[in-house]
C-alpha cells in the first residue's frame, strides 16, 4: 500500500499562536513554541513531530491567518 | 524521506490563496474573521471573478477587509452595506456583489436595510459572522447575544424580562419571498470550514445567475470579547451557540 508523507511549513511572522491547528491535527504533529516567540511577541507554532505528518491539511484549513503552507509526497 | 525533500513546490497541496494579500491582520489571535477571509478569497480565485467581485465592507472588526482581500471594496455606513450593495449591482448588473456585515452591524443597526434588501430579493450575496456581541466596541450586549450570556453591558447575564430575547435574524430573513439561499454554518473545524465553503460558492453562483438574495451565516467567536483562549472559545461555541443557533441549510430554492 501507498504511504502519504506530509510536511507543512509555518510563516512565523505571520502567525498569532492561537493554538488552533495544533487543536485540530489529527496525528498530533504540531504545536506552539515553548518559549521562542517572533517580533510580535507570539508563540509561533512549529512542528514537533514531522513523520507523523499525513499531509491532510487540516490546520491550513482552520489557520485564521493563512500562515500554512502543506506539501505532501505518496511513496509507491 | 526528511521533511526538506517532501517541501517542494511540486510537492504543495495547500497554500494561502493569492488575493489573500500579505498585510498582517489585525484580528486578535484565532478570530473567526481570517478565515472567513482566506474563504472569500480562495473562492473568488476558483471562480476566476476578482476584477468582477465587489465587497461591501461593514462596521465592525472586518472594517479593515480591503486591506487584506485585494478585490474592489466599498466601506459602507454602520448597517447600511445591502442598501449600498443594491446600488452597486443595479448599477454593474454583471458584477458579485457580496456584504460582509456581523451582527452588531446586520441585526441591528441595519436590521431595516437587511430585511428590506432580502424582501425585494436583491441579487447580492449577504455574509453574516454571528459572534453575539460587540467585539469592535469592547463586548457589548448585541441583539444576538445568548439568554444569561456575559457581556461588559449585561455583565450579570442577559434578561429577558430586560432585555428581550436573541435575535435569530437568519429564520427571519428565510421566511421572505425575495431569498433563493439561507444556510448557518460555522468554521471551527476543518469539517465545518470546508462546508462553509460549499455554502459561499452556492451564495456566490446564485447572486451571479440572478436568483435573489442568499445570506450566509456564519457562528463565530469572539475570544476577546468573551474573555476566552480561542480553543475554549470554539469549544464553548460549540455547546452553547448551537443549541440557539443550529448548524445547517435554512432554505434552499434553487435546487
Amino acid at each position: 500500500m501507498a504511504k502519504v508523507k506530509g510536511a507543512v511549513t509555518v510563516n512565523q511572522e505571520r502567525c498569532k499562536g492561537c493554538d488552533l491547528c495544533v487543536v485540530a491535527c489529527p496525528t498530533d504533529v504540531l504545536m506552539l513554541q515553548p518559549k521562542e516567540v517572533n517580533n510580535r511577541g507570539y508563540h509561533f507554532a512549529f512542528m514537533k513531530n514531522p513523520d507523523a505528518c499525513i499531509g491532510c491539511a487540516s490546520c491550513a484549513t482552520v489557520c485564521p491567518d493563512g500562515c500554512i503552507e502543506v506539501y505532501r509526497v505518496t511513496i509507491k | 524521506m526528511t521533511v526538506e525533500e517532501i517541501i517542494k513546490p511540486e510537492n504543495r497541496v495547500y497554500a494561502k490563496p493569492r488575493l489573500l494579500n500579505d498585510n498582517h491582520m489585525h484580528y486578535c489571535p484565532g478570530c473567526s474573521h481570517g478565515v472567513v477571509h482566506r474563504l472569500i478569497a480562495e473562492i473568488v480565485e476558483e471562480m476566476g471573478i476578482e476584477d468582477k467581485t465587489i465587497g461591501i465592507a461593514p462596521v465592525g472588526c472586518a472594517v479593515f477587509a480591503y486591506n487584506y482581500v485585494d478585490i474592489d471594496w466599498i466601506e459602507a455606513a454602520h448597517g447600511r452595506a445591502p442598501a449600498v450593495a443594491t446600488a452597486v449591482k443595479r448599477l454593474n448588473p454583471s458584477r458579485m456583489v457580496f456584504t460582509y456585515q456581523g451582527d452588531g452591524d446586520l441585526a441591528a443597526i441595519g436590521t431595516c436595510e437587511t430585511i428590506h434588501a432580502a424582501n425585494r430579493g436583491e441579487n447580492i450575496t449577504i455574509i453574516f459572522i454571528n459572534n453575539a456581541i460587540y467585539g469592535m466596541t469592547g463586548g457589548q450586549m448585541a441583539p444576538t447575544t445568548l439568554e444569561g450570556m456575559k457581556t461588559s453591558t449585561t455583565p450579570y447575564g442577559r434578561r429577558i424580562d430586560l432585555n428581550g430575547y436573541p435575535l435569530n435574524i437568519t429564520k427571519l430573513v428565510a421566511e421572505l419571498d425575495g431569498t433563493c439561499y439561507v444556510t448557518r454554518q460555522a468554521v471551527h473545524t476543518p469539517a465545518a470550514v470546508r462546508k462553509t465553503k460549499a455554502a459561499i460558492k452556492q451564495a456566490f453562483k446564485n447572486s451571479m445567475e440572478g436568483r435573489g438574495t442568499s445570506l450566509v451565516e456564519i457562528v463565530s467567536t469572539c475570544n476577546s470579547g468573551w474573555k476566552m483562549s480561542p480553543v475554549a472559545a470554539n469549544k464553548w461555541m460549540e455547546e452553547n451557540m448551537f443549541a440557539k443557533y443550529p448548524l445547517g441549510e435554512i432554505k434552499n430554492t434553487v435546487k
